[in-house]
């Protein structure tokens, strides 16, 4: 949920962003052709910057429009791995990806560098079968994520694995796709 | 006439609730009860009208029964005799058999006549109120087959005890036609959800006069009576994690029992009420605990390199059923309640949990998966195979009525959690009152208040 959130947000900015960019460039071309090449393009720099560090829109070109996809874990996100906070599980499994070892490093490094720092992990499940057992399942992802951090030189008093089973689901739906999104773990600190 | 009432009859003597009429100034001790304070406002039940029961299936033998619209019911704020008969109705042992015609408990009964309805016992009352605020209700219940009155009962009750009041008019009838003990006034707990709004209520057997007896903005599950009925265990997720928690129930009072690192959640109430069994993930993923009721150091009972949770009691206390992922897939397996060997119970299907154990200790009642389908399962303990006893697909947490008639469970009915109740051999099935927020994870409470 907190990272939905602050995906959507940096989103919802890139294309603020990219809107205002898109009214200057207008308004400059109209009143000033000449002009409008350097102030432009500056500006795209600028809003390419700050829109799209997650690499996908650094075109310079003035007609050049940048992809935010939500649905692409990370897409938009600003400041690199430690941005991301949910490692998402295949079905019936609590193996950690190997995709997410690069953020689960950067947050085992932060975590390591600053000894005072705590997180929580949140174990979710999807919502079919039993709240108790699914509790048990969430659990076990998240302790799956904690032995992942600890073996990346956390200390295991910085976190506490939890479970929210199937009570916090981030997107309802019966069919896989959302299955999928609510089969995860969140990094929180605490 | 050798009516299922004559056959009850000789095999169980009626037993000491038979009371004649009695003066109204000596009340019994129920009316006393205090109600849960600030939210029990809200439960001041806009009466008659949202009364029904939808009834699915059909039983077999059941006992055909008229009541007649009490004299003057109208006066109380609840429809008396409608709550009565829907209680009995629920139950799946009796066939309603209409009873038009104003009849009260002094009433002379033409027998004959009821006879030629098709009715083998007749229900007959009045509520009046009393100077003091509060109502007299009576009734007399007929056997019209032997031609005699088989009780008369007069109970003074608040006017927000009325709904009691005529769950225990229910109780009666059902105990002197049957010979065993009704469930109507007893209580269900159950949690609601709507948006982020969760609450734990507390209500009658029927679903209907509700109070809150815990509102959070975080989820709640698992609720769990103490055997004395006065206090609830649940799991609560107000410190954004799994914490388990005992709260009395008149009162409000409430503290923690187990908030370990980890989830703590699962709870389950040994028969004596001193002890609770538990699931804690402080030592590994999910293992079972002993705490006592007043808290303490947890005593490990499980230790599998597996899920273990959902534990409950037989009703010995000497062992625990609970669900295992030892095998691969969930299984119900049971051991000694104070830990020791398991052994498997469930064989049928990958996915077998929430296990709960008839008061009698006879029957487990749990939810199977089949396909991507959950349903409520049906087996006896001694041995036998399991019966489905719901054809909906969508099936959780079955709960025994304290006489072991009937089950309360969450199933989903148009896009909601709904509760239902259900008979053991599934034919008769009642859903309890919908509120339009989602119902579920209901727990149905020991006799008495």
């Amino acid at each position: 949920m907190h990272i939905t959130r602050r995906t959507l947000g940096t989103a919802v900015l890139a294309l603020a962003l990219g809107g205002l960019f898109a009214g200057c460039s207008s308004t400059k071309l109209d009143e000033a052709p000449v002009e409008s090449r350097t102030v432009p393009t500056d500006g795209a720099t600028a809003g390419a910057g700050a829109a799209g560090a997650g690499g996908s829109g650094a075109g310079t070109a003035q007609s050049s429009v940048a992809t935010v996809d939500l649905s692409k874990s990370g897409a938009g996100a600003a400041s690199g791995p430690l941005s991301q906070r949910v490692v998402f599980f295949e079905f019936d499994s609590f193996v950690v990806k190997d995709e997410y070892r690069p953020m689960l490093e950067a947050h085992a490094k932060a975590l390591s560098a600053n000894r005072s720092k705590r997180m929580m992990l949140e174990g979710h499940t999807d919502e079919r079968g039993g709240r108790e057992y699914n509790l048990a399942l969430g659990q076990k992802r998240s302790e799956a994520v904690l032995r992942t951090l600890v073996l990346l030189g956390v200390q295991d008093g910085q976190l506490e694995a939890v479970s929210f089973g199937e009570e916090r689901l981030a997107q309802p739906g019966n069919d896989e796709a959302a299955h999928a999104k609510n089969r995860r773990v969140e990094l929180k600190d605490k | 006439m050798q009516g299922p009432l004559l056959a009850v009859d000789q095999k169980t003597q009626p037993v000491s609730v038979i009371r004649r009429t009695r003066p109204a100034s000596s009340p019994p001790s129920w009316q006393r009860r205090r109600f849960v304070g600030a939210l029990a406002a809200a439960a001041a039940a806009p009466a008659a009208a949202q009364f029904r029961v939808e009834i699915t299936g059909i039983g077999g033998t059941q006992i055909p029964l008229a009541i007649a619209t009490f004299r003057d019911e109208d006066k109380a704020p609840v429809p008396v005799s409608a709550i009565v008969r829907a209680d009995l109705q629920r139950s799946g042992l009796f066939r309603m058999v209409d009873a038009p015609g104003a009849f009260d408990e002094i009433s002379r009964i033409n027998m004959a006549e009821w006879r030629g309805r098709g009715a083998d016992a007749l229900a007959v009352g009045s509520v009046s109120r009393l100077a003091d605020g509060r109502f007299d209700v009576r009734f007399k219940l007929w056997d019209l087959v032997k031609g005699e009155e088989l009780v008369g009962q007069s109970h003074a009750a608040l006017p927000a005890d009325m709904r009691l009041a005529a769950h225990r008019i229910a109780d009666s009838i059902y105990q002197n036609l049957t010979g065993e003990r009704g469930v109507f006034s007893t209580r269900i707990a159950y949690v609601t959800r709507a948006g982020n709004r969760f609450q734990l209520h507390v209500t009658d057997a029927d679903g209907e006069g509700g109070q809150i007896a815990l509102a959070s903005p975080d989820p709640i599950i698992s609720p769990a009576w103490a055997p004395n009925g006065k206090e609830l265990a649940y799991v609560s997720f107000e410190s954004q994690k799994a914490v388990v928690w005992l709260q009395d129930i008149a009162s409000g009072k409430r503290n923690m029992l187990a908030n370990f690192r980890g989830s703590n959640s699962a709870p389950a109430w040994s028969p004596d009420g001193r002890e609770l069994a538990l699931t804690l993930s402080r030592d590994a993923v999910a293992q079972l605990y002993l705490m006592s009721r007043d808290g303490g150091a947890p005593r490990r009972i499980t230790n599998s390199q597996a899920i273990d949770t959902e534990p409950v009691f037989t009703p010995d206390g000497r062992q625990i059923y609970f669900v295992s992922d030892r095998g691969g897939g969930p299984q119900v397996y049971r051991m000694p309640a104070g830990g020791g060997n398991a052994e498997r119970v469930t064989f049928s299907g990958n996915y077998n949990i929430s296990p709960a154990i008839s008061p009698d200790g006879r029957t487990l009642a749990y939810v199977t998966r089949q396909g991507g389908a959950f349903k409520v399962m049906v087996q006896e303990v001694a041995g036998g195979s399991p019966a489905a006893i719901t054809d909906t697909s969508d099936d959780e947490s079955p709960s025994f009525a304290p006489n072991g008639r009937l089950l309360v469970y969450t199933s989903r009915a148009q896009g909601r959690d709904v509760l239902m109740t259900t008979t053991l051999d599934g034919k008769i099935k009642s859903r309890l009152l919908t509120t339009g927020a989602d119902m579920r994870e209901p727990a149905w409470g020991p006799f008495g208040r």
